[in-house]
């Protein structure tokens, strides 16, 4: 497969708190990432709030200029916002929110909402916008009898479709789902997940799909990224990650999780807070809630190893307890 | 004995029923989960039975705690149950807590108003209330206001701040939605071990099967303003019954086994104002009959002890002779 997208060493930092007469405090959002995305892949972040997710998917799509670092769309250098070329450049990639009330035009129809971007890049003539209107609705699973409805009459699930709709408009090549499903019911949210997916294979999209709800990106996901403090902790295929993770703290999320149907038996409840992006730790920026930690955990900044096609940043990776033999190479 | 004993507990706002006459008991000491979708009246249950909703809804019905109604009672036989015997926590709990005032002053006011406690006493109850609910160095952080706080500390707070009055009753309404999933299982947690350590029984509220499968004892199931199966939850999610009941346990992704397909329940939530006639899950549900689409079924306790609303129940899931667990996709239907 061929990369789509190249993101090498993003960094996004953040100048926060300026008071009157004091210095401004700098929060690293994401700090030194690299991420191949090849065509036709779901790719998964997960990791707790403030780790950063959102932000690395504003940088991808370059709604976001990084501070440090470059992502190469196509092996071409994604032009600054607000340019021409990086006008241009929306067509082929879209965003998905968490909210969908909040992503529409309360005072606008949907079909007038779908129609938007098509008469923005004006890619076909005026009197075909109807029809290709009413053939996104239909494929988003919208009735053509609620064109004329306006967001505030529909359900949160219905209103997750029109926000799909529109995003396909103009059949981009690249989606960003931001917690897409975060909003909606069980029911619901597992019809808009499948949906995301026969699109995504109906489409030919390629997909970043941002998360907290684990058990949603493992099996909508071809490969995850376990996103901590604004760095990549872990990446592997999602069956293999979820199976058996690597870095502990993949382990504390993945045990993290309610499984219907079993008690609170041998879970690892991770003590303390998601860390503060303002205060990082030194060394590995788990290292105050991670159950091996150590003086050296202290001291020194693990960095992404690779092992059979997965990648991992803990120092403790030979001598966790819990590991078979490993070939570690310095990704 | 039972502590909590609601009879036929009917709410509707400005005409509309959103409540069809919930029964539900609660024991001493029991924990017992309250699972549906949004708008199905899970909230709307206990916020009738204890007086917190508008004027503008009409609640009919019986609620009683320990033999004392609640349903349009008093506000003053009202304000001796809230806060001091049943207490209440909610989803969002920095909307809960008031922002311009430190948290230690909060708690330190319900201590005085359930317990009588004034001055140093009471800094000394609300440093151990903090203690106990897990937050580190109590002492000193007890004059921080709420923002100094991260969600899932401002939800300690919000539970060492029920826990003031030492109720026998803890309503937690979805009380870890809001929180990341390694805050939850703490808050989860921290909910079972005080539940041991006072014996208080708790009611849960939540869409998060699993979340209910871990704290609770028992659990209801609520559709469309009303309770459509309700079982021990060892039952429950074994052999769910209820087509609604199965069709959530089948929507939920699994973490384990074969990466799959999820399998959703269509349509939508009804509207209350327009409900199906007879069973309100008969337009989304698979195995509907004619009969369903006429007739409402009741609430039928079963042999098994397992209270059902359905004519045509899921067969009983086949347990099988080695483990407990069987898979979704292995139910018969």
């Amino acid at each position: 497969m061929s990369v789509l997208l190249k993101a090498s060493r993003l960094c996004q930092r953040y100048t926060t708190g300026k008071k009157l007469f004091g210095k401004p405090s700098t929060v690293t959002a994401v700090d030194g990432i690299d991420l191949e995305i090849r065509a036709g892949e779901i790719v998964g972040v997960v990791g707790e709030s403030g780790s950063g997710k959102s932000t690395l998917g504003r940088m991808l799509l370059g709604i976001e200029a990084p501070t440090d670092g470059e992502v190469l769309w196509q092996g071409a250098l994604m032009p600054m916002p607000a340019t021409p070329k990086w006008r241009a450049l929306r067509r082929d990639m879209q965003l998905i929110f968490q909210d969908p009330l909040a992503a529409l035009d309360r005072r606008m129809t949907i079909a007038d909402q779908i129609a938007e971007p098509l008469e923005i890049h004006r890619l076909m003539p005026r009197e075909q916008i109807g029809a290709r209107v009413m053939e996104l609705m239909e494929k988003v699973g919208l009735r053509a009898d609620q064109a004329d409805r306006y967001p505030l009459e529909l359900s949160g699930g219905q209103r997750q479709r029109v926000v799909i709709a529109r995003a396909l408009a103009m059949s981009p090549k690249f989606l960003v789902c931001d917690e897409p499903v975060s909003a909606l019911d069980v029911s619901i949210q597992a019809q808009v997940v499948n949906l995301l997916y026969d699109l995504q294979q109906d489409e030919d999209l390629t997909m970043v799909f941002i998360s907290h709800d684990l058990k949603v990106v493992r099996n909508l996901c071809d490969r995850v990224v376990v996103m901590y403090l604004g760095r990549i902790v872990e990446e592997g295929s999602a069956e293999e990650i979820f199976a058996r993770p690597l870095h502990p703290y993949t382990q504390a999320l993945v045990s993290s999780v309610p499984q219907a149907g079993t008690g609170m038996t041998n879970r690892i409840v991770l003590q303390g807070e998601p860390p503060n992006p303002a205060a990082r730790p030194s060394g590995c920026a788990f290292h105050p809630r991670c159950r091996f930690a150590d003086a050296a955990c202290k001291a020194k900044v693990p960095s992404l190893m690779r092992d059979n096609g997965r990648l991992a940043a803990c120092l403790k990776l030979r001598t966790l307890p819990f590991q078979d033999e490993k070939q570690l190479t310095h990704a | 004995m039972s502590l909590v004993s609601i009879r036929d507990l009917k709410v509707s706002f400005d005409g509309v029923q959103v409540l069809h006459g919930i029964d539900l008991e609660i024991g001493e000491g029991e924990a017992v989960g309250l699972v549906g979708e949004s708008g199905c009246g899970k909230s709307v249950t206990w916020l009738a039975a204890l007086g917190l909703l508008p004027l503008k809804a009409a609640v009919s019905g019986s609620a009683k705690f320990a033999g004392q109604e609640l349903v349009n009672a008093p506000r003053t036989t009202l304000e001796t149950v809230r806060g001091g015997r049943i207490a209440m926590i909610f989803q969002d709990p920095s909307s809960s807590l008031n922002p311009v005032q430190r948290v230690g002053k909060q708690l330190i006011e319900s201590i005085r108003l359930h317990r009588g406690l004034k001055g140093a006493a009471a800094r000394v109850e609300a440093i151990r209330l903090m203690d106990l609910v897990g937050i580190p160095s109590a002492s000193t952080r007890i004059d921080l206001y709420p923002h100094e706080f991260s969600g899932g500390q401002c939800q300690r707070i919000m539970i060492a701040m029920a826990l003031a009055g030492e109720p026998d009753l803890l309503i937690a309404d979805e009380p870890t939605t809001a929180l990341d999933a390694t805050i939850q299982a703490q808050i989860l947690d921290l909910l079972a071990r005080i539940r041991e350590e006072t014996g208080m029984a708790m009611v849960f509220i939540s869409h998060d099967l699993g979340a209910v499968s871990a704290v609770c004892d028992r659990a209801a199931v609520m559709y469309a303003g009303r309770v459509v199966e309700q079982n021990g939850i060892r039952g429950l999610f074994e052999s769910p019954r209820h087509p609604y009941t199965v069709g959530l346990f089948q929507a939920i992704p699994q973490l384990d086994g074969p990466r799959q397909r999820l399998v959703p329940i269509y349509g939508t939530v009804p509207d209350p104002r327009h409900l199906p006639t007879g069973c309100s899950f008969s337009p989304r549900c698979t195995s509907a009959s004619d009969f369903c689409t006429s007739v409402q079924p009741g609430l039928v306790r079963q042999d098994d002890g397992c209270d059902l609303a359905c004519f045509n129940p899921a067969a009983h899931a086949v347990v099988p002779a080695y483990g407990h667990s069987v898979k979704t996709t292995e139910y018969v239907r």
